[in-house]
């Protein structure tokens, strides 16, 4: 009785401030995306001139044409496509290597078993800001300036994933392990067949988690890309503001904004599904 | 189908003895049951057949081959896990028919053993299901599938009834021995109930701290327990442990005299040895009643269920037939 109680009590004003509240947060968050978003539908002078449009004007096409075909430095279009193989490298090869790393500590006994575990363990200290310069002079000494293998291989390790899957390999029963054995499966057969499938909730939830850190790499891109074609969206925004007395193209630049900001999203959304899946499917 | 053979079998992790010295030959088809308590060594006893644990000294041979160094897979064994060990991720089938797409046996004769298998375990309805959409008795059927459609030499049972409820395991432990009676393929099956291990073994071996105090026929185990722990252990209620310098005088020092709860009487005519009842348990079929003797020892009754009970703290007298005791050393060996 006290549930429906308090149902009846949020259907007043209760329930009213409520949505206001949460009306009034939204609009405040989302003011600053709306006004990119106009200011990429408008042109160069409208924005200049005071005060700022507030309603999207009909600049549309010519503006995000503009952006994605030739941009500033370099098309919008070549940056999502390096940010998107950065992204789905580093997410996709943290993944597997977390994965396979994480089978050989929970399933081997192997010598320096534990000495290597906790080597995964510092890495945690050691985040990329970090031991960039030495980063950098690696990656510079095998020639992966400008490359994919340069923004994607110094980022791929994850010692967060591999304890992720450590942690859910560890609550997989033995006698799973030793039933596969029994029925003639080898090592990799076992975890390809069961343990991979077992894990894809995790997966996804990784997916997501990852692709997101990879998309929104800043300092990286930054230093180990000097040409144009291979910049990244995320830094490449910034490389799009003038140096000195050239103008500030800003339709073109809150258009880049815009579309670099949807890919995010879209896996946000697009793995959401999957990943309520997972856990509906779920089972042990 | 095959025999096995435990030749001086070890196993010790690190510097503690888990297994010490076990010998069996089992005939082709014979059921074998390992029992005893917690912590006996009969799961690494079997595990070590399995090949899952690895042998610290002696033989395991199955059929004419030692298979000490063998993996699992080629031992030509088949187990049934205590939690089942079921594939969560695939249905029924899939999970029955997984050993044998590894042995990459044909698509059409996969589907025929798994058939057969699912027709003799009243499985076909579930096939195409999740092992979490079954019940406790259908997973432990479907675990004995994966089992039987591998048609393996040896079949091993690690507890598979313990996660069932009493009334279901009554009615697997049925299913089981018919199944292995039909099949004819050898089996070693580990339980700590002793109920289990009466009613299915051929023969059992009794474990105690690692060591096989006794292997053999149930009712000749029941009969002539070869130690005081298994005079203990298999029997229910168990066996009445009397000091023998009261009971049996000439028996050796520190020696122990056993006599089953069946055994004892109350004897109405007041011969026999004095003891007051603590408290009598009607079973319906049978009494058991609990009583203390002057000397100090409990002691255990078990008569027909239609014979008077005895009050509680009635003074009664009991007795037993002489031939009917069982002396045990100090050690615990018999006499």
């Amino acid at each position: 009785m006290a549930e429906r109680h308090g149902m009846v009590e949020r259907r007043g004003v209760g329930l009213w401030l409520t949505h206001l509240g949460l009306i009034v947060g939204v609009a405040f968050i989302f003011f600053p995306i709306w006004l990119a978003f106009v200011a990429s539908t408008v042109s160069q002078p409208e924005i200049v001139s005071p005060p700022m449009p507030l309603w999207p004007g009909d600049q549309f096409v010519e503006n995000y044409s503009k952006a994605l075909v030739s941009g500033v430095n370099a098309p919008v279009a070549r940056m999502l496509l390096n940010s998107a193989i950065m992204a789905f490298g580093i997410s996709l090869g943290k993944i597997a290597i977390s994965l396979l790393s994480a089978f050989a500590i929970v399933y081997f006994r192997f010598p320096g078993r534990r000495l290597f575990f906790w080597l995964i363990f510092l890495t945690l200290m050691l985040p990329v800001e970090v031991r960039i310069v030495p980063t950098y002079e690696v990656a510079a000494n095998f020639g992966m300036l400008n490359s994919y293998s340069g923004l994607i291989f110094p980022l791929i390790a994850s010692a967060t994933a591999t304890f992720l899957f450590r942690q859910f390999f560890m609550t997989v029963p033995d006698e799973l392990a030793e039933a596969a054995r029994v029925d003639g499966a080898r090592p990799m057969q076992f975890f390809i067949d069961i343990l991979l499938p077992m894990s894809r909730t995790n997966i996804a939830a990784l997916f997501v988690i990852l692709f997101i850190y990879g998309w929104n790499q800043y300092l990286w891109p930054l230093l180990i890309t000097t040409d144009p074609e291979m910049n990244t969206i995320v830094m490449g925004i910034k490389q799009m503001f003038p140096s000195g007395d050239d103008i500030a193209d800003w339709p073109v630049i809150m258009a880049t904004s815009i579309l670099a900001m949807i890919p995010p999203v879209v896996v946000v959304i697009g793995m959401q599904k999957l990943f309520i899946r997972g856990l509906v499917d779920s089972e042990k | 189908m095959a025999t096995v053979s435990l030749q001086g079998l070890k196993k010790s992790f690190g510097k503690t003895d888990v297994i010490h010295d076990v010998e069996i030959d089992i005939a082709d088809g014979e059921f074998i049951v390992i029992v005893g308590p917690s912590g006996c060594g009969k799961s690494t006893l079997l595990r070590m057949v399995a090949g899952l644990e690895t042998v610290s000294a002696g033989e395991v041979r199955i059929g004419d081959r030692q298979v000490n160094d063998v993996e699992p897979m080629d031992r030509d064994i088949a187990m049934v896990f205590q939690n089942y060990a079921l594939y969560p991720h695939m249905s029924v089938f899939d999970n029955m028919a997984y050993g044998l797409k590894i042995a990459k046996v044909p698509r059409s004769e996969i589907e025929a053993r798994v058939a057969v298998a699912a027709k003799l375990l009243q499985l076909e309805p579930y096939l195409q299901r999740r092992p979490r959409e079954l019940s406790g008795g259908q997973r432990q059927r479907v675990a004995m599938g994966r089992a039987i459609v591998r048609k393996p030499a040896v079949f091993l049972f690690d507890e598979p009834l313990s996660n069932l409820d009493a009334k279901l395991r009554v009615q697997m432990r049925l299913e089981i021995k018919q199944l292995q009676r039909d099949l004819g393929v050898t089996s070693l099956y580990v339980t700590h109930d002793q109920v289990e291990a009466m009613t299915l073994a051929d023969r059992m071996i009794v474990m105690n701290g690692g060591v096989a105090d006794q292997i053999g026929a149930p009712l000749e185990v029941y009969a002539n327990p070869a130690t005081a722990f298994v005079a203990g252990f298999i029997g229910s209620p168990p066996t009445n442990f009397l000091d023998a310098s009261t009971f049996a005088p000439g028996a050796p020092q520190g020696a122990q005299l056993g006599i089953r709860p069946e055994h004892v009487v109350l004897s109405g005519d007041g011969t026999g040895h004095r003891a007051k009842v603590l408290y009598a348990e009607p079973l319906g079929a049978e009494s058991l009643i609990y009583a203390r003797l002057e000397s100090g020892d409990n002691i255990t009754i078990r008569q027909d269920g239609a014979l008077p009970t005895p009050a509680e703290g009635e003074t009664v007298s009991v007795a037993w037939d002489k031939d009917e005791e069982m002396q045990f050393a100090k050690d615990g060996r018999r006499i």
